[in-house]
């Protein structure tokens, strides 16, 4: 189905040497819809999480399945981010004879940047991707349209819920990821580097200062809605049987993780102005 | 109960509905005729509202439609229920809970009166048994019956069919042939989709036929079977079509 900008492009290009700046006007277009039909599904979800009915139940389930389920990847994440920082840290401080400030580097780094984002990365696949395929499949087996049909609003009982149990979830998982990586780097710093249990867990938790927690808590709440919203517009937007499914699984975990890194740039930005 | 009147729909380029113009009284049972492509699936969106149509007035129970936000069709379709092409049972949940989704989504209603109502509506089709059983494990017939308690269960004044016997085999079309009868004689208002004539046949109280997006025929099934229209007796004995198939091929007409 061509889009209004491809229809104009074809009407008005008509095989001028112009045809490349239409080409581009199309692409844009497109590009603008994409944000608009995004923006607009946002919106219905935002409203759908504080207007009734309540799906409390499907929430729950929500919650379990994205929270309880994915703590698993996390934990194998944070460990092993954990280790090699403190592998890495170690071979950079001692020159300076400061390798048992290991952990000061560990915590910062993994509190303020690289917990919430490879956490977030990690779910995005397992979630987000997830997210999508199923709604997808349920999109092309008439299943969203049977439940408009019956009476539903397709977007507040699959997307307000999702994204919910993502917004709610996603900071708990990164909280996770951030002590087991702690832990990952403490079990090298006690075992290879033979530092004191002591030094390192007073080094590390004096290093972490209250505003890195909030920004440690804020930047996974973003990204949970990103990991959701994405998944779920993805899903919606799937047209043409199985092949769609797959393209939409893909085009989530893609726009997911590019979103996902970008907009940790622009919050860590931001924080970084503030006083 | 419902009336459509100069509907006009366009999807991506094409016109798929033009100027399509018919009522179904309350307790009719209609059946859109029409080859494959023909827009016969699109009217029963559009009679639901799950699609909007670019010209026209849509009438159900005497409300206009047609400009109606999505929360108030909501309040619509109430009145309303579909079996679709595919069955379009919710995969995660067991027969129980398809049929009786829409009665627990209200709330209305306790657990037990939901329940008795599930056990009936499935025994109304003949698939009390499979109660417990998860959408997955039924044959295509068994989903397809199970729609139709899922639209009975509902307790909805309009049933909307789409191809309930397609892809089905004699037995099954039977079966389900019958259960629109059944209900039928139960006063429902039913509106049909198909392209197989001897389920029509069996069904109808009236047949609307469609080519292309346009009615070419409204009227009582021996009405259909007598016309001489060239157009219909294509579609009702095609051997006797020597030329012309193209015209039940095309798809909907590019719009200008």
């Amino acid at each position: 189905m061509a889009t209004p900008g491809e229809q104009l492009s074809r009407s008005e290009a008509g095989g001028s040497g112009l045809a490349w700046w239409f080409h581009l006007r199309t692409t844009l277009f497109g590009y603008l819809l994409v944000v608009q039909e995004f923006t607009a599904l946002c919106g219905q979800a935002i409203v759908g999480l504080v207007t009734p009915p309540w799906y409390v139940r499907e929430t729950i389930y929500q919650i379990d399945r994205i929270g309880v389920g994915s703590v698993f990847i996390v934990v194998l994440t944070g460990m092993f981010t954990g280790m090699v920082l403190a592998l890495q840290g170690a071979v950079q401080l001692e020159p300076y004879g400061a390798t048992i400030y290991v952990s000061r580097l560990i915590s910062t780094s993994v509190v303020r940047e690289l917990g919430p984002v490879l956490a977030a990365l990690m779910i995005a696949g397992r979630v987000g991707s997830g997210i999508a395929s199923e709604i997808a499949s349920m999109k092309v087996t008439e299943q969203i349209d049977a439940l408009r049909a019956e009476g539903t609003d397709p977007v507040q009982k699959l997307v307000s819920t999702r994204l919910l149990a993502c917004i709610l979830m996603i900071p708990v998982l990164t909280i996770i990821t951030n002590g087991i990586a702690i832990f990952g780097g403490w079990l090298i710093a006690r075992l290879y580097l033979g530092i004191d249990s002591y030094f390192y867990w007073t080094w590390a938790f004096e290093a972490i200062q209250q505003r890195d927690i909030v920004v440690g808590l804020v930047k996974p709440a973003v990204f949970g809605f990103i990991i959701g919203m994405v998944g779920c517009y993805a899903g919606f937007q799937t047209k043409g049987g199985t092949v769609g499914v797959g393209l939409s699984t893909t085009q989530s975990m893609v726009s997911s993780s590019i979103l996902i890194l970008a907009t940790d740039f622009f919050l860590t930005k931001l924080f970084m102005a503030m006083p | 109960m419902i009336a459509l009147s100069g509907v006009w729909l366009t999807l991506g380029e094409r016109h798929v509905l033009k100027d399509v113009s018919f009522d179904v009284q309350a307790g009719q049972t209609k059946v859109i005729l029409g080859a494959s492509g023909s827009g016969k699936t699109t009217i029963l969106r559009v009679i639901l509202g799950l699609y909007r149509p670019d010209r026209g007035s849509i009438l159900v129970d005497g409300q206009e439609i047609s400009g109606l936000d999505e929360r108030n069709l909501t309040r619509v379709r109430q009145n309303m229920a579909m079996v679709f092409q595919s069955a379009a049972l919710f995969d995660s949940l067991t027969v129980r809970e398809n049929v009786g989704y829409r009665l627990w989504e209200q709330g209305r209603l306790s657990d037990d009166v939901i329940e008795q109502t599930v056990q009936e509506s499935l025994q109304f089709v003949g698939l009390a048994d499979t109660i417990d059983k998860m959408p997955a494990e039924l044959s295509g017939g068994m989903r397809k019956r199970v729609g139709i308690a899922r639209a009975l269960a509902s307790g909805a004044k309009v049933l909307l069919y789409d191809e309930p016997t397609g892809g089905l085999d004699p037995i099954n079309v039977c079966m389900i042939s019958r259960l629109i009868t059944k209900l039928r004689t139960k006063g429902i208002t039913q509106v049909v989709v198909t392209h197989d004539l001897d389920a029509a046949y069996r069904v109808a109280d009236r047949i609307v036929m469609i080519q292309r997006g346009r009615v070419i025929f409204d009227g009582p099934p021996d009405g259909l079977r007598q016309s001489d229209d060239p157009a219909i007796r294509g579609f009702i004995d095609p051997g006797t079509l020597t030329n012309g198939w193209e015209a039940f091929a095309k798809p909907p007409e590019p719009v200008d």
